[in-house]
């Protein structure tokens, strides 16, 4: 694990990349522990983490996927089948019984920090 | 005979000939006869069972013979045989029996003679010699096309309907053609002079020679193996080979041995309801001649058969007075005739409109009120012929000069008004299928109604049809674009904007999506507006072209280094080796002649690059909507058959195209020969070796939907091949949707313009929107801007930043990325492995050595 900053008792901080290494509409791999996080930086500036893992294929690559919008909620398409992800709550809106983890996620001094699930 | 029992037992119905005709009898009885009151026996003279007659022509141009066949599946069981190749001889009328020449003999409670017509071959002395054709099936169009390839040149008599197709196949195989008719003008049975004139003139702009108004006398054999046409005003012309293709005379013959009446000049005479002098034998389509009158297209055949498959299950059908209009594509030349096209209904007024300039012929026939529309002839532009055949006996709602001019309007077509003539399908019945069995697009509407399926001149009204009812699919993008992708290229170069967040905050709404993102990074691409993973352009790209490499299942990705052509150097190919055991890569040979290697991760791949660019190779843009390959076979400089240098042309267009990013992939091949080794007609852009240049092909695929490239142009220097292939592809990548092939494109082409291939050939040869010139710069700016995607990556620090595993552990493969052996190679887990199977986590770890 890299440095962590401890805010809650219950909950453990871990600083993953600097806020402007993310690009603008486009998500990053991290690893909190032993957890493959896809973090997300929309157009409006909000940061967003979902587990990396896609539950169609099976593999570790959401992060690689597109980020836009659909009826005006922020979204990341699988890069493998294309199915869309609510970036808010995880829900994959073209499959109502499918959904990732949400992570919390956080800027602290131009760091962008993910929490533990 | 048939054993007496409670339950009626079946019957026999024999139908003589499997034609167009004949299988639809036998489709039309199944249709109506679901309790198999009918066994059914067909027997069919050629080997090849029914196939669309009326697109015999396009069998010289790419259709196989499978893709003109019209028997549906399922259609011959042990109830209904089909026996090919076995021509009935003999009708013994007491005992109702047919002898076929194998011996078989069948006997029948019904018989239906769907015997078809044959060419009719003038007496002209010599005109049985070698090297006369008549131009009917599709063993003869493979005797005309052995032959077409042997002799430069070859002359059509007759320049009616048939011959004119006969001349379109003659040229399309590259014979210099001529056209001979009788009378004083082209297609005299259709057109009138003025018509006929401008067709003339189309058809010898196109390179035909035509004589009106000529005898033939005889022929005489060359000692070149050619002939010697002899004509009555003392003209002789040489040449190798000659189509008889004027007119069709009935096969009558097996109805006169069986002593069936027959029509004054032949033909097998029926009824209204198409039976014979003798109760038990009926006969349909072009054999049959109705109270008097004979009908040589498939439009009233079908009719026939129709009726007489009602009256052999109890109704009282008959046949009424057939329409006989006509539409056809004639040498890429419109020409549509129909209602009272000679203006023989008494006091009939003719309102012509004529551009000789602009080959463009179009006459109305209206009643001396003009209150009523009768009839017309189109050449040049038939565009309107669909609308307004089915507006003939109506009252005209516009002035003729409008109907002329403007085009009829089609909102108010009757439910009742005839769309498709030749199946015979009403407006009412296309809405239907629209509303009631939901079908959204032309080819719904086929498959449901069969409208459009036979001539296909009725599509851009069945379109209109679709767009009224509000049923056709929107042609936007996405939720985030109203237009469609050629919409959004033209604003996209119009405007100038360059990036994906000032186009979409202008003429879009939201943030985009994986649909809308990738399709405007493509039309910048197009454009050239550098890397395509500069700034923002990079959010757009879907994940292959975001990382310059193919997506697995696993995450991992393929990486294909360019082989123009398929040749590849001795070293090329050990590096490529090398590469692939020091990274631990699966190696496997593409169809498109090069080597892909999978397993790569993330991370790895600027690595994997270094080595390859540092080697001479570059991206082969696998990953891309762009060039991928151009496969081509070695040529002249090896083969003994080659006759032109396929590997050299295959190289300089794969170097030539490289990295041009367009609405799908492009796949070309070039091939030396005819024996098309490269497989070029199953390519987007194919060109085949001929002993005079190159043929260029457009439009094949392979995939879910094979389809054979239509010849394009023929015997092309290396020079205008060049161009004409520019100009395509530009033109492909500015006007195709999103994920269009340039099969569909071409396709889609077709149901607009009424026929793709003669469009593509006004826009890309004619420059009829005279927009060559700019396609040309285009693909001159695209070549000169050429730079490899991977080497300009490895430049940048920026862009070099993406290419990890973990932003918080650049080096830390990811640990779900698992592998096993097989064959000496990995693969990537599968969920049924054994657990107990040597499991390579995150690849080989080799020592990977710069060099």
């Amino acid at each position: 694990m890299t440095s962590g900053t401890v805010t809650a008792p219950a909950r453990t901080w871990t600083a993953v990349c600097g806020y402007d290494d993310l690009v603008p509409e486009s998500g990053a791999p991290a690893l909190v522990g032993t957890d493959q996080v896809a973090v997300f930086r929309t157009h409006d500036g909000a940061v967003y983490a979902l587990s990396n893992h896609d539950p169609f294929s099976t593999a570790s690559v959401l992060s690689r996927g597109i980020v836009g919008s659909r009826d005006g909620v922020p979204t990341v398409a699988s890069p493998m089948h294309k199915q869309v992800f609510d970036l808010r709550t995880g829900a994959c809106l073209d499959d109502p019984e499918v959904r990732v983890t949400v992570y919390p996620v956080r800027v602290r001094a131009g760091r962008v920090e993910v929490g533990s699930a | 005979m048939t054993p007496h029992t409670n339950v009626p037992p079946a019957r026999d119905l024999v139908v003589v000939g499997n034609g167009m005709v004949g299988q639809r009898l036998v489709e039309a009885v199944r249709e109506r006869d679901p309790e198999r009151r009918w066994r059914i026996t067909v027997l069919g003279e050629e080997s090849r069972a029914a196939y669309d007659r009326v697109a015999l022509t396009s069998y010289l141009t790419g259709t196989t013979a499978d893709e003109l066949g019209l028997v549906p599946e399922g259609c011959y069981d042990e109830h209904c045989v089909l026996h090919l190749g076995d021509a009935a001889q003999d009708i013994d009328r007491v005992a109702r029996t047919v002898t076929t020449a194998s011996g078989r003999t069948v006997g029948y409670d019904a018989l239906v003679l769907a015997t078809g017509s044959v060419p009719f071959v003038p007496p002209v002395p010599g005109a049985g010699a070698d090297g006369c054709f008549v131009y009917r099936t599709l063993d003869d169009l493979d005797k005309i096309r052995e032959r077409a390839g042997r002799v430069g040149s070859g002359v059509v008599v007759g320049g009616g309907l048939l011959g004119l197709e006969a001349a379109n196949a003659l040229h399309s195989l590259g014979a210099d053609t001529t056209v001979v008719e009788f009378a004083p003008r082209l297609m005299p049975a259709q057109v009138d002079q003025g018509g006929g004139e401008v067709l003339r003139r189309r058809i010898e702009g196109l390179g035909l020679t035509v004589r009106v108004a000529t005898a033939t006398e005889r022929l005489e054999p060359l000692d070149d193996g050619g002939l010697r046409m002899v004509f009555a005003d003392g003209d002789v012309l040489d040449t190798g080979m000659v189509v008889f293709s004027a007119g069709i005379r009935p096969r009558d013959g097996l109805a006169r041995a069986a002593g069936l009446e027959l029509g004054p000049r032949g033909g097998v005479a029926v009824d209204s309801g198409c039976r014979t002098s003798d109760p038990a034998v009926w006969a349909v389509g072009e054999c049959a001649v109705v109270d008097g009158s004979g009908y040589g297209l498939v439009a009233p055949g079908y009719e026939m058969a129709e009726v007489v498959a009602d009256r052999l299950l109890g109704g009282s059908a008959t046949f009424g007075e057939s329409d006989t209009s006509t539409k056809l594509k004639l040498l890429g030349v419109d020409v549509a005739s129909f209602g009272d096209a000679h203006a023989a209904t008494p006091d009939a007024l003719e309102v012509v409109y004529a551009d000789p300039v602009g080959g463009v012929y179009k006459k109305l026939v209206v009643t001396d009120d003009a209150s009523q529309l009768l009839g017309g002839v189109l050449v040049g532009d038939a565009s309107a012929y669909a609308a307004l055949r089915t507006m003939v006996g109506e009252p005209l709602t516009d002035t003729p000069e409008q109907l002329l001019t403007a085009g009829p309007q089609v909102s108010g077509l009757d439910d009742a008004a005839q769309v498709c003539s030749c199946q015979n399908v009403t407006a009412g019945t296309i809405r239907a299928a629209i509303h009631d069995e939901a079908c959204h697009d032309v080819a719904a509407v086929k498959g449901c109604t069969r409208a459009g399926t036979t001539c296909g001149s009725c599509v851009p009204l069945i379109k209109t049809l679709l767009a009224q009812s509000g049923a056709a699919a929107s042609n936007a993008l996405c939720e985030h674009f109203e237009l469609s992708r050629a919409e959004l290229f033209d604003v996209v170069r119009a405007t100038g904007l360059r990036t994906f967040s000032e186009i979409i905050a202008r003429h879009g709404s939201g943030r985009g999506c994986d649909i809308c993102k990738p399709a405007v990074a493509s039309i910048l691409a197009s454009l050239g507006t550098g890397h395509i993973l500069d700034g923002e352009q990079a959010t757009l790209q879907d994940t292959n072209d975001r990382f310059l490499a193919n997506i697995q299942r696993n995450g991992t990705y393929s990486v294909v280094p360019r082989v123009p052509g398929g040749e590849l150097t001795p070293e090329a190919l050990i590096t490529i080796g090398e590469v692939a055991r020091d990274f631990g890569l699966y190696s496997k040979i593409t169809g498109g002649q090069r080597i892909d290697l999978f397993g790569a991760r993330v991370e790895q791949l600027p690595a994997i690059w270094r080595r390859l660019v540092d080697a001479g190779l570059e991206s082969g843009h696998a990953y891309g909507k762009a060039l991928r390959t151009v496969k081509s076979c070695v040529g002249s400089t090896w083969c003994r058959y080659g006759v032109q240098d396929s590997t050299s042309l295959a190289i300089m267009l794969e170097t030539r195209y490289r990295g041009l990013r367009a609405p799908h992939k492009i796949k070309a091949g070039v091939s030396g020969c005819a024996r098309e080794c490269a497989e070029a007609r199953s390519k987007d852009v194919g060109v085949i070796a001929t002993e005079n240049g190159w043929n260029l092909y457009v439009g094949g695929n392979g995939g879910f939907r094979p389809r054979h490239a239509d010849l394009f142009a023929s015997d092309l220097t290396t020079d205008r091949l060049v161009v004409l292939v520019d100009r395509l592809l530009m033109f492909y990548v500015r006007t195709a949707d999103r994920l269009q092939r340039t099969a569909a494109w071409l396709e889609a082409l077709g149901d607009e313009h009424g026929d793709g291939l003669a469009y593509l050939h006004r826009v890309l040869v004619d420059d009829d929107l005279t927009i060559c010139a700019d396609l040309d710069a285009a693909v001159q700016r695209h070549v000169g801007s050429y730079t490899d995607e991977w080497a300009a990556v490895l430049d940048d620090e920026e862009k070099l930043k993406r290419f990890v595993s973990f932003v918080n552990a650049p080096g830390t493969p990811d640990p779900s990325i698992r592998f096993v052996t097989e064959r000496g190679q990995i693969r990537p887990t599968a969920a049924d492995d054994d657990t107990a199977a040597p499991v390579t986590v995150a690849g080989p770890t080799l020592e990977v050595v710069r060099r």
